[in-house]
């Protein structure tokens, strides 16, 4: 390790991560990437499931493969790559404090930051999961590595809360590897997760889910042993006269994900209360200059293609920063979500040449709308969906020529 | 029938039919999903993926290397629990050939948590 000044320091080693660092260094910039695991790849190498790579690759991988690919350009590169450290602040003037075993505690300056921490799962405490605290009681994740990377069981007999992604992936993953998932309960009326994860993880394996259901009671000690759980009406409020009871040793729950941002309490950077991560330009830069956005830690995706995509666009930007070939960009505007919309990205676009993605997502399920973009008075775009789901991220591409004032999203039904 | 394609994360809704000995797929957006379609309908298959131990009692990720019949899912799950790996194993190695009979392979995906260099 020469000195301890970059010009791009990426935080974390994940799939935004290695993406930022590669699309950094083409642009010619000294990179460091800093990695609190023990190798790169993130929770890419926990998702040994299949389902990576179509868009980015062309070929569908499982996690592992899909980081193996990155590590090995990172690898093959002369991008640092310090593992098992850990950022323990950051501020606006871009000076890192690491604890590190090489280093001991250091502080490393760099000209522009990639933020590319991922995200981290909503547990028992954060939605006031009713009843006791007995043994068993998992988030989906932690289960995942559990079983794929320590290669433990958590139990035998298991109910899900939630009907995101992972919890649909451990249903598969847990009654393959011999237990039984006896229930996916869903609080809204529709899942969270992908429409082919239903089909491929519970109906394959004839697990029941229920829709506007949710968990009254977990009861058992030291180990759980069952739950009560009950229909939620219009309010979303239980139905406690038509609870139910089902025994279980096990429960997973799979209820949401928020990007890890507390590095951010140190700096300036303005966090959306809605993605509960950065407000971005569309060069996924934040308010603070020279800090950067990507992936999961900027908002949660539902695939790791998009991912890798987006953290180019913040590694190339956070080079031309740092190694000051960013052109002057001129003014701003605004894009807001609003009508059934529910958060659109980037937040605010730079008028002048070329094209940007404007990536969104919807509040509920619509079907046969039509998506409007609006640019002061012109209307930009306007195009028929036939379903929009939360679970599933839209996108559409505006020309940067025709923006004439803030841009709103929304959505006509 | 109808189902939901799984080839991809769109998640097309598919209705697939029979006329005249001939099945027909519609709803899809690409080919990929016309012959998943016409496979479902015929002959439903999945890709598996599990985890192999190894001597020290780590893990090692491993899938098929082709679609097998989804009602042997849990045979071949079976079948690949009793293969050995060594911790040292590489993304791609070879576990095993021509699986059951099944004309698929045992591919490996991941590295187990004690064969990461330190």
């Amino acid at each position: 390790m020469g000195n301890l000044l970059y010009d791009v320091v990426i935080i974390g080693g994940g799939p935004a991560g290695m993406a930022a660092a590669l699309a950094a260094r083409k642009q010619g910039a000294s990179c460091l990437i800093l990695e609190r695991d023990v190798r790169l790849g993130g929770i890419l190498n926990q998702c040994i499931h299949q389902g990576f790579g179509l868009h980015y690759f062309g070929e569908e991988m499982t996690g592992p493969e899909y980081a193996d690919r990155f590590r090995k350009l990172v690898e093959a590169s002369d991008i640092e790559v310090m593992l098992e450290s850990m950022v323990l602040s950051l501020t606006d003037d871009k000076v890192l404090t690491v604890l590190s075993p090489k280093l001991g505690l250091c502080h490393i300056k760099a000209k522009a930051v990639v933020l590319a921490m991922g995200c981290r799962e909503r547990t028992a405490g954060a939605i006031a999961l009713p009843g006791s605290r007995p043994a068993g009681i998992y988030t989906a994740g932690m289960a995942q590595k559990i079983c794929n990377i320590d290669g433990y069981l958590v139990g035998k007999e298991v109910v899900i809360l939630g009907s995101g992604d992972i919890g649909l992936i451990m249903a598969r993953r847990m009654t393959t590897e011999g237990a039984k998932v006896k229930l996916v309960l869903e609080l809204m009326p529709f899942s969270s997760g992908l429409k082919r994860n239903i089909v491929q993880c519970l109906d394959d394996y004839n697990i029941p889910i229920k829709f506007s259901h949710t968990i009254t009671r977990v009861v058992g000690s030291p180990r759980m042993t069952g739950l009560y759980y009950a229909p939620v009406g219009k309010d979303r409020k239980p139905i406690l006269e038509e609870e139910q009871y089902v025994s279980a040793d096990t429960l997973l729950l799979s209820v949401g994900l928020i990007p890890e941002n507390d590095l951010l309490g140190g700096t300036k950077v303005e966090l959306s209360r809605i993605t509960s991560g950065a407000v971005v330009d569309e060069n996924r830069m934040t308010n603070v200059d020279g800090i950067f956005s990507c992936g999961n830690v900027l908002h949660v995706h539902d695939l790791v293609d998009n991912v890798s995509h987006e953290a180019e666009i913040a590694g190339e930007s956070a080079a031309k920063y740092a190694l000051d070939k960013f052109e002057n960009q001129g003014e701003t505007v605004t894009v807001t979500a609003k009508d059934g919309v529910r958060y659109s990205l980037p937040q605010r676009i730079h008028k002048g040449e070329g094209k940007v993605q404007i990536f969104f997502r919807t509040g509920d399920v619509y079907k046969n709308c039509r998506l409007i973009v609006e640019s002061g008075d012109d209307l930009l775009l306007s195009k028929k969906c036939q379903i929009l789901a939360p679970g599933e991220m839209g996108s559409v591409i505006i020309d940067k020529a025709k923006i004439t004032g803030d841009i709103v999203v929304r959505l006509e039904v | 029938m109808n189902t939901i394609c799984i080839m991809c994360p769109m998640g097309c809704a598919l209705n697939i039919e029979e006329h005249d000995g001939k099945v027909v797929v519609s709803g899809n957006t690409c080919k990929r999903g016309e012959l998943y379609g016409v496979q479902e309908f015929t002959h439903p298959k999945r890709a598996i993926t599990t985890l192999v131990k190894t001597a020290d009692g780590s893990v090692v990720s491993v899938k098929t290397s082709a679609l097998v019949p989804k009602e042997r899912i849990f045979e071949v799950v079976g079948k690949i629990h009793e293969l050995d790996v060594r911790p040292d194993a590489k993304i791609g190695d070879v576990l095993a050939k021509d699986l059951l009979g099944l004309g698929v392979d045992v591919i490996v995906t991941g590295t187990a948590k004690s064969g990461v260099p330190r």
